[in-house]
């Protein structure tokens, strides 16, 4: 019963991973496949093995994955359109195949011999494997650890970004955008309008034109901004010139429908909050 | 429960993880992929391990764990290098080399 489970759930978690189109989906998927076999583990005696599994994999190794797709933002979701033709097909196929001669493969080895871990774990799990550590492997032991760190240095070393000159100060900064006098003041802030306060919305201008500056420049090259919807402008217009006229303040002017309209003044957004 | 079941489970993991590689082309998904394959190896041998009634297989998989370990830290740092010439974790996008 139990392996039952732990199988459907690591089986489904791997096949989430290879359909889930966003890496982040994928990355989760992988981590509950993960923690399935690190339960397969413990299932089978291997208690020390089943931690360091939850500990390295889904801890450490997982959430490296997880920084990464941070970091190299990969919400833009995989492409569909294939360089070769039909190679996912063939991909397929041979992952059937591969797998129907290693299923095979293991129903033909003689597999008869069952000793079980009882003898092998008297003195405890942890106890055993520290014996076989220290003695018979303790040379590839040491092996690894001059491997794990060449790999910290290696990896040190690939994503260091060398500062070749002296960092600017603030002054000269300041000095440098006045002497070129391209943008002096600070960059307009995003999202002011009402509705939208997100970071990928751009701030209106007076004209209510969309200012493509106040979006992150990261977001604007990664082509993640979001419009700001028409529609909105234009409930938000209604309800302004419907209070107006209520008011008496103003005659109502004739709508089109598609003109963009002005930044709301705040009267509106009073009235929209009391009703 | 039959033992023998436990290597059933890692060759159709190891299956799925290999298609995975053949399939996709994010290379951020294309590690996890082959972590799947290594994690499902790990899987047949604490299961021998069991079969055979001693640790070695244990101690086998420990290891693989820790090479699993460096080799994520050095492609994951080799993938956020590329991204920072190319920008693109498509593996199809690095042709640089190509005639």
């Amino acid at each position: 019963m139990q392996f039952w489970v732990l199988a459907v759930v690591s089986v489904a978690g791997a096949l989430g991973m290879v359909l889930c189109r966003k890496a982040v989906h994928s990355a989760l998927c992988l981590a509950a496949t993960m923690l399935a076999l690190a339960v397969c583990y413990m299932a089978q005696g291997a208690v020390f093995l089943g931690v360091v599994q939850i500990v390295v994999y889904t801890g450490a190794i997982m959430m490296l994955f997880l920084f990464v797709v941070m970091l190299v933002g990969l919400t833009a979701e995989d492409s569909v359109k294939e360089p070769l033709r039909g190679q996912r097909v063939a991909a397929v196929l041979a992952g059937l195949g591969f797998g129907v001669l290693l299923i095979a493969g293991i129903a033909n080895a003689n597999l008869r011999t069952f000793t079980g871990l009882a003898a092998a774990n008297a003195q405890g799990n942890v106890q055993g494997l520290a014996q076989l550590i220290f003695t018979r492997y303790v040379w590839a032991f040491e092996v690894t650890g001059a491997l794990l760190i060449t790999a910290a240095i290696g990896a040190m070393v690939l994503t260091h970004r060398e500062h070749t000159e002296e960092r600017q100060s603030q002054r000269e900064l300041a000095e440098q955008r006045v002497r070129l006098g391209q943008q002096i003041t600070p960059l307009p802030a995003p999202g002011v309008y009402a509705r939208h306060n997100a970071v990928d919305i751009p701030g209106l201008l007076p004209d209510g034109s969309v200012s493509e500056l106040s979006v992150n420049p990261t977001l604007r090259s990664r082509g993640q901004m979001r419009d700001v919807s028409g529609d909105m402008l234009r409930r938000m217009d209604a309800l302004e010139s419907g209070t107006a006229e209520w008011l008496g303040r103003r005659t109502p002017r004739p709508r089109t429908g598609t003109e963009l309209v002005q930044p709301v003044p705040a009267q509106a957004e009073e009235v929209e909050e009391s009703e | 429960m039959n033992p023998v079941n436990y290597l059933y489970l890692a060759a159709l993991l190891f299956t799925i993880g290999a298609t995975g590689v053949l399939v996709r082309r994010n290379a951020i998904v294309l590690f996890m992929c082959v972590e799947l394959m290594l994690n499902a190896s790990n899987l047949a041998l604490v299961t021998f391990s069991r079969l055979q009634g001693n640790l070695d297989g244990q101690i086998i998989a420990f290891f693989t764990m820790v090479v699993a370990a460096a080799e994520v830290v050095v492609g994951l740092a080799i993938i956020v290098s590329v991204f920072r010439t190319r920008h693109s974790a498509s593996v199809d996008d690095t042709n640089l080399m190509k005639l």
